[in-house]
């Protein structure tokens, strides 16, 4: 009796199938199975945000999501943020902005980050705060994580205007 | 609140003519780390890897009477299971570098528990199977028969007559002397000067308060992690995230008893550390599993309870402190009793702690007496200034208090006895060059501290903290490219920016832009030996190999550029990165060109440079922080926070101010939640990120930073490090904001709510 | 000469001596000058060929890596500190 489970889903627009144990979940997928690694494990359950990624629309924490409920869903990870010829301009953002130290938490951050963008172009401090309440970073003290997300926000409304 | 003041302020001693230090280039590793394409220790993967766990000790304190590993073995896909039997067994003490002398019975045992098991979450045995899952199910197979013992928790408990005792062969040490005591006690030591009695006397302030603080966790988010191959060839391959990776190979060596050659690790990326990521946990195991396994591949990856249970934090705490002053604020006496938990074995960082105590002042008479005890807990390892923030804690609540009671200014009261160049400490050495008194003014001057405290149960307070920073040896190479690029190789493991800072010195010596360099961490086959990203010393002492290396390429280059022109090398000099002749104003050569034609005039040029500087210069830092507590529940607000730090000189400065505020928030993580839960058998009820809760974004304000150039002169470029001292004052400066805003004294860490409310509580009962 | 603190807790060998003016040029002569003077310093200090490994050698404010073979100035100050494993690495003064 075979003990994988076929699945064919999508993952930064492309078309993906692959084999999974019914008990491993989406992150376990995305690393060890598609070799994705940019999705971080830090705790593995649900509360660091390390292994944030997009599914269908809403940010999820991977680590939380089976494999098996990728089945025809779509699916952005860190490694699809990027547009083709560059960085997103949260990503270049993170950059100028000193936002990273170790950057184990910065592919979740800025998954995170990018949907509230999406989402709300020019959120609050006390927003990008609530937002982000869920990717903890043990290196920054947030500071520059939350200014760096103020300039890509500006950055991305400075370039709509035009 | 509206503010109208810069949140980020560098101010620098004197006019510098620096063209790369100090600016804030976009660093070399960035592309990687905003892409996911940067991989860390657990993005390891090879054909054919095996994959390993380990099962723990679920009590605190055990004897192990037997392990029965045959159902293990038997269930299909394991392909090693080992325990302690598969350890060497060799005795004594043994180098540990930078670490200094250890026994290596000591450093075995923690790797896997032999005889007992000394803390919840000690390793007992390891098993290597084709899926992580396999080698769960295996360790759930594995029979430990186990003999629970009674377990001390906390250095008071564990120093009394009649606790369980740990190591029943290890005698109490006091200075080079070994006691005949067997008391849980590892070391005593002391430090004295003048007369402490005396000095109590002549003050008419005294205040002596008893303070305690639970075991916190550094808390990096990546879990510990190893990747091993020992080879058929009998070389031992390592691929880990670690702080150091000549320390993991000279840790893996001695714990298996093999020379430091048949070694080699690659560092991977590591996904922070803060002193935690150290010392050898999985390293020697999955060596032992990949060669039990018929020399396979084996990866380990903690769970993030592994890391709590079984990994080092840094120690609870129990101290005295006394301080007494006179009328006019001048501090005449201090007495601190520290005694710190070590875990299961020796090694806690009260020695570290002791150094630190009364640093920040001029104190005449002094006495101090450090304890480093053992406790059924995980053996602590370092986290960001070890022991200094406890330390500070202690001291600056009392300080604030003598304020308080003469009715002086807290900053005014510690100006008045701000220690400064040629002060003798209470442990004994003298203060070269020091930014204490340039911090606290530059506090006094903040708009933090001249805004008014608006609102009900609405307090400000200020605390300060020191942290000596170590120097170290450290390598590098660079190699010329044609292009006028370089190429920097360097041991150092870059843990938040370092390898832009490292670039960034070698690049002013060079007289090229930061971009220009590349800089990359190599194994410990192909560079010199470097100790490990700690002590706030990559900036200082790669750094400064970075400075020697490039001092080198440009010996050597002026040298060409004189064999080119057929001149004598003493007549050529270096300018702002053009070569040129000190007579002949035609004979020159930028640093781009004259790199095109090394390959043609005498072959490529290679900078080396080794160092070991002393002069490594301490950093203060101080805070001012506003809060708001609720006094129905106990629950602090951090309303508004500012992080002052004399960084000597800020090579990059956004990176210097990242150091300030994370360590900032550690501090206030430590001070306000932060703590290791245990019942009384010794077990931690909070080992996941939801219940062991570190401040998210939602908890905190932005972190005010303002840098203090006071040069370093022990550096080429006056740098100091940056990286510790910063967490060293938000516990004490906490202590003081809510100090003031319930009207009681705070002697506990955590001050969480419940800590809170039971204080108040207790003073309205007296 | 230099002057060598000496800890509290050797006191007891120094006849309560805190501060003991010792001549050499390496922390090797200090130790063996301060041992002639006071008999058993050395044992305290010192581990067959090298400084025990619970301490720290401090000249001039700065432990000195070299140990035994530190080099010790005509005016330096010679301190010996506990070193104690585990959280600080090498200390420095």
């Amino acid at each position: 009796m075979p003990t994988k489970t076929y699945v064919q889903t999508t993952i930064n627009g492309e078309n993906v199938e692959f084999l999974c144990e019914p008990r491993q979940s989406l992150l376990e997928c995305l690393r060890d199975v598609v070799q994705l690694t940019g999705s971080k494990e830090g705790c593995n359950d649900g509360n660091c945000g390390a292994c944030t990624v997009m599914m269908d629309g809403r940010i999820v924490d991977s680590c939380l999501v089976l494999g098996v409920e990728a089945q025809g869903a779509k699916i952005t990870t860190i490694e699809g943020i990027a547009p083709a010829g560059g960085l997103h301009p949260v990503q270049q953002a993170f950059l100028e902005n000193a936002a990273l130290q170790c950057g184990i938490c910065t592919p979740g951050f800025i998954v995170s980050s990018k949907a509230l963008l999406d989402k709300e172009p020019n959120p609050s401090e006390e927003r990008i705060r609530f937002w982000l309440a869920g990717n903890l970073c043990r290196c920054t003290g947030y500071d520059k994580i939350v200014r760096a997300v103020e300039d890509a926000s500006a950055k991305m409304s400075k370039g709509k205007k035009k | 609140m509206t503010t109208t003041y810069e949140h980020n302020v560098v101010l620098k001693s004197g006019d510098d003519k620096f063209k790369v230090i100090g600016t804030r280039p976009i660093r070399h590793d960035g592309a990687d780390k905003v892409t996911g394409r940067a991989l860390y220790g657990a993005d390891f993967q090879t054909a054919g890897l095996l994959h390993g766990k380990i099962l723990r000790s679920p009590h605190a304190h055990a004897r192990i009477k037997s392990i029965d590993t045959s159902a293990a073995e038997k269930l299909p896909g394991v392909r090693a299971v080992v325990t302690a039997k598969d350890m060497p067994q060799t005795t004594g003490d043994v180098s540990m570098g930078e670490a200094g002398a250890q026994n290596v019975a000591f450093l075995r045992g923690n790797v896997l528990a032999s005889g007992k098991a000394l803390y919840k979450g000690h390793a007992v045995a390891a098993v290597a199977a084709t899926s992580p899952h396999i080698a769960e199910e295996a360790i759930g197979l594995i029979k430990v028969d186990y003999e629970v013992l009674p377990a001390a928790l906390t250095a008071p408990e564990a120093m009394k007559k009649g606790a369980s005792i740990l190591h029943s062969d290890l005698k109490m040490t006091e200075f080079g002397q070994k006691t005949n005591q067997v008391n849980n006690i590892a070391t005593h030591f002391q430090h004295k000067k003048g007369d402490v009695e005396k000095g109590f006397k002549e003050a008419d302030v005294v205040i002596e308060r008893e303070f305690t603080t639970q075991t916190v966790h550094q808390g990096y988010i990546e879990p510990h992690n190893v990747a091993a191959l020992w080879n058929q060839d009998g070389r031992l391959l390592i691929w880990c995230s670690t702080q150091g990776s000549f320390f993991v190979r000279n840790a893996t060596a001695k714990v298996l008893d093999l020379p430091e050659s048949q070694i080699r690790v690659t560092p991977m990326e590591i996904g922070g550390g803060f002193g935690g990521k150290i010392n050898v946990y999985l390293e020697p195991v999955a060596a032992l599993l990949s060669k039990k396994a018929g020399h396979r591949h084996v990866k380990m990856v903690m769970t993030r309870q592994e890391v709590f249970e079984g990994t080092g934090p840094t120690p609870g705490s129990y101290m005295k402190v006394k301080i007494g002053a006179k009328k006019n604020g001048k501090i005449v006496a201090a007495q601190s009793y520290l005694a710190f938990e070590a875990g299961a074995f020796p090694g806690s960082p009260v020695g570290a702690a002791a150094m630190c105590v009364f640093a920040p002042y001029d104190i005449a008479n002094g006495l101090i007496d450090g304890y480093d005890v053992l406790v059924n807990k995980p053996k602590t390892a370092a986290y960001r200034a070890p022991g200094a923030t406890h330390a500070a804690f202690a001291v600056e609540t009392i300080v604030d208090e003598i304020a308080e009671k003469l009715k002086i200014d807290p900053l005014e009261l510690r100006l008045m006895n701000a220690a400064k160049e040629g002060v003798r400490r209470v442990d004994g050495p003298v203060f070269p060059r020091i930014g204490c008194v340039e911090v606290l003014e530059a506090m006094k001057n903040h708009p933090h501290y001249k805004a008014p405290i608006k609102g009900k149960n609405v307090a400000r307070g200020v605390a300060i903290g020191f942290w000596f920073n170590v120097g170290l040896q450290s390598s590098c190479t660079i190699a010329v490219n044609p292009d006028g690029t370089v190429n920097l190789t360097e041991g150092s493991t870059d843990i938040g920016g370092t390898r832009a800072s490292l670039a960034m010195q070698a690049a002013e010596v060079l007289g090229i832009r930061a971009e220009d360099v590349h800089p990359t961490v190599v194994d410990t086959d192909s560079i010199g030996f470097t100790a490990v990203t700690g002590g706030s010393r990559v900036a200082f002492a790669t750094g400064w190999a970075a400075y020697e290396a490039a001092q080198d390429v440009v010996k050597q280059m002026t040298a060409r550029a004189a064999k080119i022109w057929g001149v004598e090398a003493d007549s050529v000099e270096m300018v702002d990165g053009v070569f040129r002749s000190k007579t002949d104003t035609e004979l020159k050569l930028s640093f781009k060109d004259l790199s095109e034609q090394l390959n043609d005039t005498g072959g490529p040029v290679i900078g080396r440079a080794t160092v070991d500087p002393q002069g490594v210069g301490g950093s203060f830092a101080g805070n001012i922080v506003d809060v708001e507590v609720d006094p129905e529940t106990g629950k602090t607000q951090v309303l508004r926070f500012t992080v002052v730090q004399d960084a000597g000189k800020a090579v990059h400065p956004s990176y210097v101010e990242g150091q300030m505020q994370g360590g900032s928030v550690q501090g206030i993580g430590w001070g306000l939640n932060e703590e290791y839960f245990y019942g009384s058998s010794g077990q931690m009820a909070n080992p996941t990120f939801l219940d062991y809760r570190m401040p998210t974004t939602l908890d905190l304000p932005m972190i005010d930073t303002v840098i203090v150039e006071v040069a370093n002169p022990g550096h080429p470029y006056g740098v100091r490090g940056v990286g510790e001292a910063p967490i060293v004052p938000p516990p004490a400066a906490l202590a003081n904001a809510v100090g003031h805003a319930v009207g009681v004294r705070m002697t506990k860490l955590p001050m969480s709510p419940g800590t809170i409310m039971e204080a108040v509580w207790q003073s309205k009962k007296k | 000469m230099a002057v060598v603190f000496i800890p509290s807790l050797m006191q007891n060998l120094t006849k309560g001596q805190s501060k003991v003016v010792v001549p050499g040029k390496m922390v090797r002569e200090i130790i063996n000058n301060l041992d002639a003077q006071y008999p058993g310093m050395k044992d305290r200090l010192v581990d067959k060929f090298r400084i025990r490994s619970n301490i720290n050698v401090a000249i001039d404010g700065e432990i000195t890596p070299m140990g035994l073979l530190g080099e010790v100035k005509e005016d330096s100050e010679v301190h010996f500190l506990p070193a104690i494993g585990g959280g600080a690495l090498r200390q420095t003064g």
